[in-house]
């Protein structure tokens, strides 16, 4: 295998086109701990980046895995890790910490059956209230959902992009089905591949206030190393990175945290529409269920039934304007999901109506199938009827 | 009249010093000025470019030291800052390293680290500021307090056994081993010196007093009472085993110096080593 990215047509694991964008995104460091069913990510990486001049570490724990891609990043290489429910709890302290220090870094979660070790090899999408509310206090974080191997690439690249912008962690909310999925995989040519990185400081040391925000509200990150002499707490910090622990220093860092990605939520909200123009049902659904989602509507289009697929690419921050205005076309919201409701109870959050919204949810790690989404619908509709 | 103009005399540490954020927050006759000051004098005496150096510190009194020195300086979360300087001196190998934290941090929630760090001869420079007790919490008892000592938690004294930090170091693979009191300034400064001109993952333990959590409790009484107690205590022995390398507060001895220099290829090495020999089998 060669020390260039793989442009070309490709059969593969999801888990490895997830790991082969992270190579073309520039990703040069690689903390991990194995855990089913992320770990072909790190095998991939292992085998992949000492051609590139990248460091794959496997650490002792997720903790350190965590700690790793921060101090990594902070010495400016685009840092990712990759793990699964339980390892993902161990990351969260620390995920708090690359939020408050504002350090770029990407955590893919490959979601599995949960709670605890629940179901290592079978599939789960419960972990969707942990990436926004996991970690401690008030914040707020980008999560992407791909739904196929390519986007398991095409979103690798923009999550690092997107934890460069806004100098965030990013989350890759992906599922085992998805992880574990083989099929064809598009890479471009290096030179199509966008790629952004993160706003150097444009004045002297001196003059440098690390956490001085442009205008939109992202700081400019020196190095270590670079002679800025920066320095990073996890404590409430003022714009030279100092501890002030006043209520007054609390709420601007926090409110400037939380705001640098609502502001800018429209730029950073990914979705897609199916069918959407004319619907009176709409399914809301992503990952490895949208699939079954999006055979649903067409099922159920055969029958005359107007369905319509709303799905989701970012899962956070959550598109509730966008589904409150699809909601006032439409006479019932489906969420298939597999978990016991999560994303339908923002959906709910979204609504100003009182529209039903119709959750198929499924525990016990096998998919929801499209048969399933469309017969819980009929039983309802007859139910109503 | 004539007027005399002060001149203003600057110290000469005050290069490596955020002078704008004194006063510091430690307690007087607390033993982290003297063990900050002690790296700090030895950046001065090797003459080092602050570019050189990062400080990475976790949670606790100890851990406020990355936030005094003016290099890059990270204050990380409770337990991590070993993993967070691995990831940091990966990114930048021509830095300096240096995690400077207390015994709570480095050995108790992130004991894991430590023993992983030393096993991969990491070239990491690990300062761990031993003041027997968690200070910043309000001195409870931790995996270095010594046996029957009194702290908030331990009202009854303390029945665990302590780890002997020298020895777990050397056990786990450290290849630089050095323990001195914070009155053995001269000699910690010289180790810390050699630390810094090495490879390989280095272990200094520096053991302070702590006055407020737990020379009080103990009846040591003041921070410079429980100094000149560590310090009448200890007795140098340069390159004995660590495993009898004694730290007792029991009426035993503290047996301070540098007991292990040894020469191992560290985890640096070994990675370009390895990187360059798959790059060069790809051509
Ligand atoms: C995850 C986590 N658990 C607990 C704490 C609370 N905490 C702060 S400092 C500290 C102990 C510090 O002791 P030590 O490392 O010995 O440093 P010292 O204050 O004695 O210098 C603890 C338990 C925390 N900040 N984070
Ligand atoms: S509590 Fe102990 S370690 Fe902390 S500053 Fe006071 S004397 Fe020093």
């Amino acid at each position: 295998m060669s020390a260039k990215i793989l442009t070309g047509v490709h059969y593969m694991l999801g888990d490895h086109a997830c790991a082969e964008g992270a190579i073309a995104a520039g990703c040069r460091f690689f903390a991990g701990y194995p855990i089913t069913p992320s770990t072909e990510i790190a095998e991939w990486i292992s085998l992949r980046f000492p051609k590139f001049g990248g460091v794959f570490i496997q650490m002792e724990d997720e903790l350190a895995s965590m700690a790793a891609i921060i101090g990594a990043s902070c010495g400016g290489l685009k840092s990712m890790t990759a793990t699964s429910g339980p390892g993902m709890s161990l990351m969260l302290e620390n995920i708090g910490l690359a939020v408050m220090l504002e350090v770029p870094c990407v955590i893919v979660n490959v979601q599995r059956g949960a709670p605890s070790t629940g179901l290592p090899t079978l599939v789960g999408q419960g972990d969707i209230m942990q990436a926004k509310w996991g970690s401690h206090g008030d914040y707020e974080i980008v999560a992407y959902a791909p739904a196929s191997c390519q986007e398991m690439f095409d979103l690798t690249i923009q999550a690092f992009n997107t934890a460069e912008i806004y100098r965030i962690p990013v989350i890759i909310l992906t599922d085992e089905a998805v992880g574990h999925l083989r099929e064809k995989v598009v890479i471009p040519d290096e030179s199509e591949i966008e790629i952004v990185n993160r706003k150097k400081p444009n004045v002297s040391p001196e003059g440098y206030l690390p956490y001085l925000p442009d205008e939109d509200l992202v700081p400019r990150m020196a190095l270590a190393g670079e002679g800025y002499f920066v320095h990073m707490t996890g404590l409430t910090h003022d714009e030279r990175g100092y501890p002030n622990i006043t209520a007054e220093a609390h709420e601007r860092l926090v409110r400037r945290l939380l705001d640098k990605i609502q502001k800018n939520k429209d730029k950073i909200i990914k979705y897609e529409e199916v069918q959407t123009d004319d619907a009176e049902i709409l399914l809301i659904s992503y990952g490895i269920t949208a699939r079954s989602s999006l055979k649903a509507v067409q099922l159920l289009r055969k029958e005359g039934i107007k369905a319509g697929l709303f799905r989701l690419i970012t899962i956070w921050p959550f598109p509730y304007e966008k589904i409150e205005e699809l909601s006032r076309k439409v006479s019932l919201i489906v969420v298939p999901e597999i978990n016991s409701g999560q994303v339908r109870g923002e959906v709910l959050k979204a609504l100003k109506s009182d529209l039903s919204v119709l959750g198929v949810n499924k525990l016990g790690g096998d998919l929801i199938t499209p048969q399933e989404i469309v017969e819980k619908i009929k039983e309802f509709l007859k139910i109503r009827v | 009249m004539e007027v005399q103009v002060k001149k203003e005399v600057k110290h000469r540490l005050s290069r490596w010093i955020r002078e704008e954020r004194w006063p510091h927050i430690w307690c007087s006759g607390c033993g982290l000025g003297i063990a900050m000051s002690s790296m700090l004098y030895a950046f001065e005496e090797l003459n080092l470019d602050p570019k050189e150096i990062a400080i990475v510190s976790g949670i606790g009194c100890t851990g406020r030291v990355a936030g005094y020195v003016k290099v890059d300086s990270y204050h990380t979360t409770h337990g991590r800052p070993i993993p967070f300087a691995i990831g940091l001196k990966i990114a930048k190998p021509e830095m300096k390293v240096i995690v400077f934290s207390g015994d709570g941090d480095i050995i108790a929630i992130g004991g894991n680290h430590f023993i992983h760090a030393a096993r991969r001869n990491f070239d990491l420079i690990c300062i761990c500021v031993n003041n027997f007790n968690y200070g910043m919490t309000g001195g409870q008892f931790g995996p270095t307090t010594p046996y029957k000592a009194k702290t908030t938690t331990t009202p009854y004294g303390n029945f665990e056994y302590p780890f002997n930090l020298p020895y777990l170091a050397a056990s786990a693979g450290a290849t630089f081993v050095a323990r001195w009191t914070c009155l053995h300034a001269y000699h910690l400064r010289q180790s810390i010196k050699k630390a810094l001109q090495r490879k390989g993952f280095s272990f200094i333990e520096i053991i302070s007093p702590c006055p407020t959590g737990f020379g009080r409790p103990n009846k040591i009484g003041e921070g410079l009472d429980e100094m000149k107690y560590y310090k009448e205590k200890s007795i140098i022995k340069n390159g004995i085993d660590p495993k009898d390398a004694e730290l007792s507060l029991m009426g035993g001895n503290i047996v301070v110096g540098e007991f292990v220099d040894i020469n191992k290829p560290s985890y640096l090495e070994i990675l370009m080593e390895n990187n360059e020999r798959i790059r060069r089998e790809e051509k």
